[in-house]
């Protein structure tokens, strides 16, 4: 018998006009847990896809315990024990937990479903898991993370020996990820295989033994992962060196641009204070659910507030709705850009202009020709990976979408940028482009405030933080005194005080 | 002008020929093309400024319906109380004429019964927006029919006739041309420049393609959904006008059915109901097939029941075309042989 519990040679796949994987190699032991890692488009996720036999590749060969497979369709897959567990939960919101872990393959006696019996087993999976839920609630009534655990019982279930994870902590708190490692550990030494794409560095150094990098659609190499650099690795994903991923320039500061004083929204946050001045960049954190996305909504106009006071250039101003916000040079990039920031489908060019198609035609009517040169000049700016101004938002990976948003924001006269999650879902090379678009939006005056959940960011790029807990502000830090331990105590402060 | 990496973002829009011919509206020119010979051959009068122009009076009236309705489309949303917001309107239009009104004031309150009605559709559907367009259109419609039936019972309004420059409305022509299509090409342009040339229209794109991101990119989306369906409703009364003028009377049972007709028009247009897609011009090309067709189907006496048969099926065909996927089957085909 093989070493590998899997192992696929000269795998390629080609969509129409691109070859998305390029002859790549990949070998998993058993009871091993390999990280896959590489920028956003550079085929992780189709090499998921060939291995669960949703793609199928057109060169290539995959032995499974050193027998040569051929899936025809994910079925094949998961009877030979292949499972994934995929970035954005493909779950069903109205149906319970046992209901969405048997999806596919009920436990029935002719023909009836067995529901008691399917929902024991479910909930004897979720013990294992140290789930604190049950198999009979509702799907989405769960959080991200209890839904990821659904799925990894819904895994095991199907008695599956090869697990793979696409980003399963992108979307967790630091406290959701730690349980998140402990199961994948659990899973291992039960036997399991498992395979996980993730960006983040903190997921493959606490949990992998081995770490693969796919870049350009093609294999670059298998690492062991405590005989490999930081640097070297990134080398790697990007091909290229990156010398400072945070290039915070020094800008002195200017005059405050936004205060925000007593705000309040009833069941969402509470008294949140804080102020930036132009040519600041204020990082504002806390654990995901802290309240800070619906903070900045509301001083954007989105969301209404109840109580509380904001200054815009010391002058108080009342925002009711995003129109307001926008007059008063107050931008927001959302964290969730493909639906809140752009436009799919339309051209990068129309989704830049479109907050402000009136400064370059007239109330009435559009001038197509200024749009598009102001939209060229601005893709240009922030250095986004197209061809030309029509090329569809959709077509583009994650990082670039994200600098067409900012390119759409800076179309805009404003002052404040308020960003959320910025680099969200971004890969390394991206992000590191992102930073320094940052630092130079900051140079030229603006004051930004920065919404993240990942410290190296905060701490990197902020002029101060802020951080909040359960919708209050709990304490201020300045860039140089801050440490990672510093505001995770702040980030948590409630749950501390509930403890002791 | 450059990237800092050199690179150049081209703001030359990419011309293929094989994506122009491909456009929906090539397709729609081809099959109107092929109406029209249709019924040149069916009807030795047919080809002639004046055959022409006397067909199009048979479907214009309620053409006016479709003008709004491709914007509701457009947003990804639907209206289905316009027939009945025509009947309302053409009710209230008698009754206040024989009320002993002036023709010009009874024209002006149907104009303003119509617009109450869409503004009540726009007023239920921005205050509640969870709500589904096609179940608050579906209340209003059998509310404005039942408001209608109350007032006329099973009687007609009638008398217009007496009054000539309203009578002209649907008989009258200016030379060879009916004063209804003139009035129709005016709000027709106006409707497309709107749609496709302002800002107005490109923020309809935009909340049909993504309504959430049109309202953090700061567009008034409550507003404008209001003012599409309060214009529906005016345009509503406008067919009902042509209707009345036509007719020469008015019941509460008129233009039943018009809803579906305005819509397949419009998703014949390639207007599709999920929202944002589409041309204007489309729309009004598909306004002259579907018309003509049925005044061809006419011409040979073709009954009702299997012309609405015939129209179905062709509706169905046509918006199928898009989702098939020709290059697959010859694929198939090769493989198997």
């Amino acid at each position: 018998m093989s070493e590998y519990v899997l192992e696929l040679k000269g795998i390629t796949k080609i969509f129409p006009g691109v070859k998305a994987l390029d002859g790549v190699h990949f070998q998993l032991k058993a009871g091993e847990i390999h990280a896959l890692m590489g920028e956003n488009g550079a085929g992780k996720s189709t090499f998921i896809k060939v291995i669960t036999g949703v793609h199928k590749a057109e060169e290539g060969e995959m032995f499974l315990n050193g027998k040569k497979v051929n899936f025809r369709g994910p079925r094949d897959a998961q009877e030979a024990g292949i499972a994934a567990i995929y970035q954005h939960v493909t779950a069903y919101p109205h149906l319970t937990v046992a209901e969405n872990i048997f999806m596919g393959h009920e436990k029935v006696k002719h023909g009836i479903i067995q529901w008691k019996a399917m929902n024991e087993e479910a909930n004897g999976l979720l013990r294992e898991l140290n789930a604190d839920f049950n198999a009979t609630d509702e799907m989405g009534a769960l959080s991200v993370a209890q839904q990821q655990m659904v799925e990894i019982a819904k895994a095991l279930s199907m008695k599956a020996r090869i697990i793979i994870m696409d980003e399963p902590t992108a979307a967790l708190t630091k406290r959701e990820s730690e349980e998140l490692y402990r199961i994948a550990e659990k899973l291992r030494e039960e036997g399991a295989s498992i395979i996980f794409i993730s960006h983040r560095f903190e997921d493959m150094y606490r949990l992998a033994t081995r770490v693969t990098v796919f870049r350009d659609s093609k294999y670059i190499g298998t690492y062991e992962v405590d005989q490999i650099s930081n640097g070297d690795l990134i080398t790697a994903m990007v091909g290229r060196e990156i010398t400072d991923l945070f290039p915070k320039p020094e800008v002195k500061l200017g005059k405050e641009v936004l205060r925000v004083e007593n705000l309040s929204r009833q069941g969402y946050f509470k008294n949140v204070s804080f102020s930036v001045k132009s040519g600041e960049i204020l990082g504002l954190t806390g654990l995901v659910g802290a309240g800070r996305t619906e903070v900045v909504q509301t001083i954007f106009g989105a969301e209404r507030y109840d109580s509380g006071k904001i200054f815009v250039e010391e002058k108080e101003v009342r925002i009711r709705k995003v129109q307001d916000a926008l007059r008063l040079g107050i931008g927001l990039l959302t964290e969730d850009r493909q639906h809140q920031g752009l436009i799919l489908d339309w051209g990068i060019g129309r989704n830049i202009t479109l907050s402000e198609i009136e400064k370059y035609g007239s109330k009435i009517f559009t001038n197509e020709k200024a749009e598009r040169e102001a939209a060229k000049k601005l893709a240009e700016e922030v250095d986004t990976k197209a061809v030309t101004i029509f090329d569809k938002a959709s077509s583009l990976s994650g990082g670039n979408q994200q600098k067409v948003v900012v390119a759409k924001i800076l179309a805009s006269d404003l002052k404040v940028l308020i960003m959320d999650e910025p680099t969200k879902g971004v890969d390394v090379g991206a992000k590191a482009e992102i930073y320094a678009i940052m630092g130079e939006l900051a140079k030229k005056g603006y004051a930004i405030i920065m919404i993240s959940s990942e410290m190296p960011e905060i701490l990197g790029m902020s002029d101060r933080i802020t951080v909040m807990c359960e919708g209050r502000v709990t304490g201020e830090l300045k860039r140089g005194e801050a440490t990672q331990e510093e505001i995770l105590k702040l980030a948590m402060a409630k749950s501390l005080k509930a403890a002791q | 002008m450059a990237t800092k990496s050199g690179r150049v973002i081209s703001a030359e829009k990419p011309f293929r020929w094989k994506q122009a011919l491909l456009k929906w509206e090539v397709f729609l020119v081809i099959i109107f093309i092929a109406v029209n010979i249709m019924n040149a051959c069916i009807s030795p009068y047919y080809m002639s400024v004046n055959g022409l122009f006397t067909a199009t009076s048979s479907f214009l009236e309620k053409s006016f319906i479709v003008l709004p309705m491709a914007y509701v489309l457009l947003l990804g949303e639907i209206d289905i109380s316009v027939g009945a917001t025509v009947a309302l309107s053409a009710c209230m239009l008698g009754i206040s004429f024989n009320a002993g009104m002036p023709m010009g004031a009874a024209v002006l309150i149907c104009l303003l019964t119509g617009s109450l009605c869409g503004a009540l559709n726009g007023l239920i559907l921005t205050k509640f927006q969870e709500l589904a367009p096609m179940i608050v259109t579906l209340g209003t419609q059998i509310l404005f029919r039942g408001i209608a039936e109350i007032l006329l019972t099973d009687q007609a309004t009638g008398g217009f006739t007496k009054v000539a420059w309203f009578k002209n409305l649907y008989w009258g022509k200016v030379g060879p041309v009916p004063i209804m299509f003139l009035i129709f090409a005016v709000c027709a342009a106006v409707f497309g420049v709107i749609m496709h040339c302002t800002t107005f229209g490109r923020r309809m794109y935009a909340i049909g393609s993504n309504p959430l991101a049109a309202k953090y990119s700061g567009i008034h989306v409550q507003k404008i959904r209001f003012i599409i369906y309060t214009i529906t409703g005016t345009f509503s009364a406008v067919t009902a006008i042509f209707l009345a003028s036509g007719m020469g009377s008015a019941r509460s049972n008129i233009a039943s059915g018009y809803e579906l007709e305005a819509i397949s028009m419009a998703v014949l247009g390639g207007i599709l109901t999920d929202g944002g897609k589409g041309n204007f011009p489309g729309a009004i090309l598909a306004i002259f097939i579907l018309g003509f067709l049925r005044y061809g189907l006419g011409l040979v006496n073709v009954a009702s029941q299997l012309m609405m048969v015939i129209i179905g099926l062709l509706l169905i065909v046509v918006v199928m075309v898009p989702n098939l996927n020709l290059g697959r089957i010859f694929k198939k085909k090769e493989t198997k042989a």
